[in-house]
């Protein structure tokens, strides 16, 4: 992908995050997730209804890495059944860790397949696959 | 100021990060590097020569740091660094001599290791904190301080310097004021003692915790000095080898004398001999001389900063050589990761002070921590990069 065209998508969904803030809605799975190795902090809320991802949303602090990307998975997830999600989720976590993964599920997350260029910002890319991958499991216990 | 005694300097870096941990000089490699190829040997156990050597090494460090900070050697104790330390104060001394109802003040800029061991302790115990209102610039003053004594107070507990906002508070002051009213006066050294001269008799203080790795000594080692006959009634927190005189089948146990019976197991040895080397070394230079260094660059840096519109900065009249910013719109890690390509380290973050954030109405910094060996070029470089930090997202995306 052009330089210019990643920094773009990365920088739009900085700027302007989608669905940033929470509601006081009972009806969501919660999470908060902050890196250990950096300060990022960011917390969740997902709202799934017949196995269908109805709703994302997240506030905190965090870099232009992790809110675009969590902004971008956003976007990505809503919709998704369950199943699908998950298949976005480690097909992405494959992307930043190296290995190998179908492109054509992740749409425009691919922006962070350079990611590990830089170590250190690996962990901001994962927060968001982190936090949602965690309710996720919270999900399965409640079954 | 010494620049060349610094291998790490020689990769043209600039090193802004000397809150979190500082550059080792060349000496001070060298007694690591001696006691690990030349005398390795267990400490107070050994009768052979490598052994004598390193326990008179070993053993002369507590007279540096008495005269270093002006203690008897015997009131110094040997720990993994500021925060056992003040883990030792806290469940060692506070712990047994505080009680439900107690009050201990504290404030919202000081660093983890001085507030969370007090949460603990008043969960377990049923302590009251109180935290001192910070003035306008975010700094602590005796007034405030006098404002939240009652009849409960029991100890006031700070940082000499916060680590954020880089005020050094009054310590003979307030100390003098703890003393004329009873109550205990618990320093956090880790950010002041390796910048200015700190004293620990005349601030009237009953302990003070440092570490070595921020005053050019290795990691794993630091100091708790506390008042002698405190430190009799202290309980240590680890038991085993090394501290005690004695124990029986019946369960009879003696615990060595003071120091020794708050070092349990094998100390940090190479560590401490390295620290003893960093003390020597900072006293060659003279901590006034390193204060006013400090203070000469932080006044020449706001000077050029102010003239920077997207530059904000929290912390202008401390008087540290700690600055704390941010640019304008830009998160405090991206800054960071944006000096990084100018080969300047700086820290963002909250910097482990968690609760300044209710004072300063903002969770993160970059942070700017200033030491000797740095220059006017380093702030130079600085300056120019925030100059053109305009396209800042061009760089770390």
């Amino acid at each position: 992908m052009d330089n210019d065209l990643r920094r773009e998508i990365i920088m739009d969904n900085y700027i302007d995050p989608m669905n940033k803030g929470l509601i006081n809605d009972d009806g969501y799975l919660k999470t908060r997730t902050s890196s250990e190795s950096c300060i990022d902090d960011l917390s969740f809320m997902m709202k799934i209804e017949n196995n269908i991802i109805k709703d994302i949303r997240f506030d905190g602090e965090a870099c232009a890495i992790s809110t675009s990307a969590t902004s971008i998975m956003i976007r990505s997830l809503i919709g998704k059944s369950v199943d699908d999600a998950k298949k976005i989720l480690i097909n992405y976590k494959n992307m930043i860790e190296e290995k190998d993964y179908d492109k054509e599920l992740l749409s425009e997350l691919v922006v962070y397949d350079s990611i590990s260029k830089q170590p250190n910002r690996k962990n901001c890319a994962l927060l968001p696959y982190k936090a949602i991958n965690s309710m996720l499991g919270e999900l399965n216990n409640r079954d | 100021m010494n620049r060349d005694d610094f291998p790490m300097l020689k990769n043209n870096i600039v090193f802004f990060d000397n809150g979190a941990t500082t550059l080792k000089p060349k000496s001070v490699i060298d007694s690591v590097v001696d006691y690990m190829s030349n005398h390795t040997s267990n400490i107070h156990r050994g009768d052979y020569d490598a052994a004598i050597i390193t326990n008179k090494l070993y053993d002369n460090v507590r007279n540096i740091v008495s005269s270093f900070v002006n203690c008897d050697s015997r009131e110094v104790i040997y720990t993994s660094g500021a925060t056992q330390s003040l883990n030792m104060v806290v469940f060692g001394y506070m712990k047994k001599h505080l009680k439900a109802g107690d009050e201990v003040l504290l404030n919202k800029a000081e660093h983890a290791s001085n507030i969370l061991p007090w949460i603990v302790l008043s969960k377990q115990i049923g302590i009251v904190i109180k935290y001192v209102p910070l003035d306008k610039n975010y700094e602590l003053t005796l007034e405030n301080i006098k404002k939240c004594v009652t009849s409960k107070t029991r100890v006031i507990s700070l940082a000499q310097i916060t680590n954020v906002i880089g005020d050094v508070r009054d310590v003979y002051s307030i100390g003098k004021y703890c003393h004329e009213n009873n109550i205990l006066f618990n320093v956090d050294g880790a950010q002041s003692v390796p910048h200015m001269r700190v004293d620990f008799k005349k601030c009237n203080m009953d302990f003070l915790s440092f570490s070595g790795h921020k005053m050019c000594g290795p990691t794993g080692v630091g100091i708790l000095v506390g008042r002698y006959e405190l430190l009799e009634e202290m309980d240590p927190l680890c038991y085993g080898g090394g501290m005690n005189s004695y124990f029986e089948e019946n369960g009879d146990y003696e615990l060595k004398s003071i120091p020794t019976r708050f070092e349990a197991g094998t100390t940090p040895i190479a560590e401490v001999i390295g620290l003893g080397e960093a003390i020597k070394y900072l006293m060659n230079i003279g901590m006034d001389n390193i204060h006013n260094h400090e203070m000469e660059l932080k006044k020449y840096l706001l000077d050029k900063v102010k003239d920077i519109p997207n530059v904000i900065v929290y912390n202008t009249s401390s008087n540290s050589g700690i600055f704390a910013f941010n640019i304008d719109g830009v998160f405090a890690q991206d800054a960071s990761i944006y000096l990084n390509s100018f080969n300047i380290y700086v820290r963002a973050g909250n910097h482990c002070a968690k609760e300044l954030k209710d004072e300063i109405k903002i969770k993160n910094t970059v942070r700017v921590s200033m030491y000797f060996y740095n220059n006017f070029d380093d702030v130079d470089r600085l300056v120019s990069a925030l100059k053109n930090s305009k396209d800042i997202f061009k760089v770390v995306l």
